[in-house]
């Protein structure tokens, strides 16, 4: 299945991680990424809410190289997610905003017709790949892992433009998944919560206490690790740990897996070809528990 | 139809655990909690009954001790918002059977206030905050006084309608995520009152007020995680008008903090690659000339950059960059 691959900056940037493995599984998982290279960043909600009429014409640019590409846009992480939705939910319904974007386009030799769909990799598992492609492809059942879903907010809210009204069950892929690869979904609050990323520059310490919160929960319900979609919230689950134990005063020692990892590790891939072992937090332990070694 | 509740409750003592001490405040991170005290109550009611239904029938039928507050029964009046399965919700607004999972339905007071006594918890924390930003308008006082009402065109309400529609009932601070780790945070209900009369054209102190607004425990400690539109029963979206707020800040010149910077710094990057250069990024938001903040940062830096997870050091623009630069020319505002 061809896609139009939007790996968002931080896969390219601070989680080269994340980028490598979303390569590797896309093979086993029948996926052909065409990777949009002159798609610029959604703005991550930043430029939206400075100028909404700048982050419409980058958002409509995105959308409209995915139309011109003919297929669905797959994104890798929860941010650019729920940005791209939202500006596509909007350019969508509301023609004057459509096509004052393509005004601000059109000289660059594009047009946004309001037909894209913007969807996670988390989303087409389940939706366009189909879960018995998924399960065919399995090598390596993860028996014996607990893993806590950490979904991050921009794949969940606001639930209109993101779709969850048509398909509720979209809050429920992550828990899905990880029972599908063998492993067991461990159930905290935390799961739908805030990492606290947005707030990292403006209020280090509630942001850090905000993401190490969830952690700890997950970790006293018996998880050995966290799997996210979302780089961000990997940034400062993982990036920030050690900083985030310091603040609540507390071992956390948690490794925060990005789902790509995830699906590679049942995929049959080796530890290091995912990059599992460039992670600030070791996951050593959690990898132990399903016989590999970093 | 037979529906099972369990209701968080205090005990005969004031505990809401039997590991609590008398009278303790349930504590914060309230998600890493030690676990509350519940009740089990089976009630037979029809299948659209709601929850208020549900636990108004338990205090008249089976337990006269349940505390509960509620009057209006119409999702109006704002004073039955509890947490149900974990969410803020008004019980009178919530269908027990969609808010049934795996056979039960758990209620309980949000444990992001002091608690009274089982579902009543105390609103102070909230009515402090809702005050602390003047919700009410503070007048232009035209020189000769009018001689009659103050007018102003149906169009310019519009905007204002989302927010008069607040009903205080503090679904959006009891789920608020900012408000959890930071009680200095003055959340979503006051904020979104805050542009209300920030957004009123009759109000005089439009820069005074985002002056206060940009200062630590306003706008930019909002975490941007979307739990208040989510959660808020009457579609004021709190969220939305914290943002209106920081546009409007920002454009009024109240530019000296992390939030602006962070702004800044972003869409600069995106001007000149296209994508976001991360390296420069936390030290420009940050403040180059703030050292303590800097330093802050820097062990995780550090961390980062040992696991092998430091961005590029050279970054790379997008190819076609120019053509972003162009959208940023025509439509960059005060990006260009």
């Amino acid at each position: 299945m061809k896609v139009a691959f939007y790996p968002g900056c931080v896969s390219k940037g601070a989680c080269p991680e994340l980028y490598v493995s979303a390569r590797l599984i896309a093979e086993p998982l029948g996926l052909e990424l065409h990777e949009l290279e002159s798609a610029p960043c959604t703005g991550a909600g930043v430029l939206s809410e400075q100028n909404r009429d700048l982050a419409d014409a980058l958002n409509g640019l995105t959308l409209a190289m995915a139309e011109a590409e003919g297929a669905d846009l797959m994104t890798i992480c929860s941010t650019c997610q729920g940005v791209l939705s939202d500006h596509n939910y909007h350019l969508k319904n509301d023609e004057a905003r459509r096509d004052k974007a393509n005004a601000t386009i059109a000289d660059q030799g594009f047009r946004y017709a309001g037909k894209a769909t913007v969807k996670h990799l988390l989303w087409m598992l389940f939706e366009d790949i189909g879960i018995d492609r998924v399960a065919a492809a399995i090598k390596r059942k993860l028996t014996g892992l607990k893993i806590a879903p950490f979904y991050g907010c921009y794949i969940l809210r606001p639930s209109e433009a993101l779709g969850l009204r048509e398909r509720p069950e979209r809050k429920t892929y992550l828990n899905q998944l990880i029972e599908l690869l063998g492993a067991e979904a461990v159930e905290y609050r935390g799961a739908t919560k805030c990492c606290g990323f947005p707030m990292l520059t403006f209020n280090r310490d509630k942001a850090l206490a905000m993401g190490g919160n969830h952690i700890i929960e997950a970790k006293e319900k018996g998880a050995d690790l966290l799997v996210t979609p979302c780089p961000l919230c990997h940034l400062n689950l993982d990036g920030q740990q050690p900083d985030a134990a310091r603040v609540l005063k507390q071992d956390i020692d948690v490794p925060i897996f990005h789902l790509p990892q995830l699906l590679g590790l049942a995929f049959g891939f080796e530890p290091d070809q995912l990059r599992l072992n460039h992670h600030v937090v070791s996951t050593k332990g959690a990898l132990e528990k399903v016989e590999l070694k970093v | 139809m037979q529906f099972t509740i369990e209701v968080g409750r205090y005990n005969s003592e004031g505990r809401y655990a039997d590991t609590a001490k008398p009278g303790e405040p349930f504590p914060a991170p309230w998600n890493a909690s030690p676990v509350r005290r519940y009740q089990t109550f089976t009630v037979d009611l029809p299948e659209h009954a709601v929850v208020l239904d549900a636990l108004i029938a338990i205090r008249e039928y089976q337990d006269p001790s349940l505390a509960v507050r509620c009057a209006c029964r119409s999702a109006i009046c704002g004073s039955c918002a509890m947490w149900i399965n974990g969410h803020a919700n008004l019980a009178c607004k919530s269908k027990l059977a969609a808010f049934t999972k795996d056979g039960k339905t758990r209620v309980e007071s949000p444990p992001s206030m002091p608690i009274i006594r089982d579902l009543v918890c105390d609103m102070k924390p909230f009515w402090d905050k809702h005050l602390a930003v003047r919700p009410w308008l503070e007048n232009k006082q035209p020189v000769p006084p009018p001689d009659q009402e103050y007018r102003v065109p149906n169009s310019s309400m519009e905007e204002l309608i989302q927010e008069v529609s607040c009903i205080s009932c503090g679904a959006c601070v009891m789920d608020c995520e900012s408000f959890a780790v930071n009680p200095d945070f003055l959340g979503p209900q006051a904020l979104a009152q805050a542009y209300r009369y920030v957004g009123d054209p009759r109000d005089d102190k439009t820069k005074e007020r985002l002056a206060e607004l940009s200062k630590p425990g306003g706008i930019w400690d909002c975490t941007h995680c979307f739990e208040c539109v989510q959660q808020c029963p009457k579609g004021v979206a709190p969220l939305d008008q914290i943002l209106k707020l920081r546009k409007m800040a920002v454009d009024a010149g109240f530019t000296h903090n992390a939030g602006t910077r962070h702004a800044d710094a972003f869409a600069e990057s995106v001007k000149h690659s296209g994508r976001l250069n991360e390296l420069t990024l936390m030290p420009k938001s940050t403040g180059l000339f703030n050292i303590v903040g800097q330093l802050k940062t820097l062990p995780s830096a550090i961390n980062m950059a040992r696991a092998g997870k430091l961005p590029p050091l050279i970054h790379k623009a997008i190819p076609g960059v120019a053509r972003i630069r162009k959208i940023f020319e025509r439509v960059g505002g005060r990006f260009k």
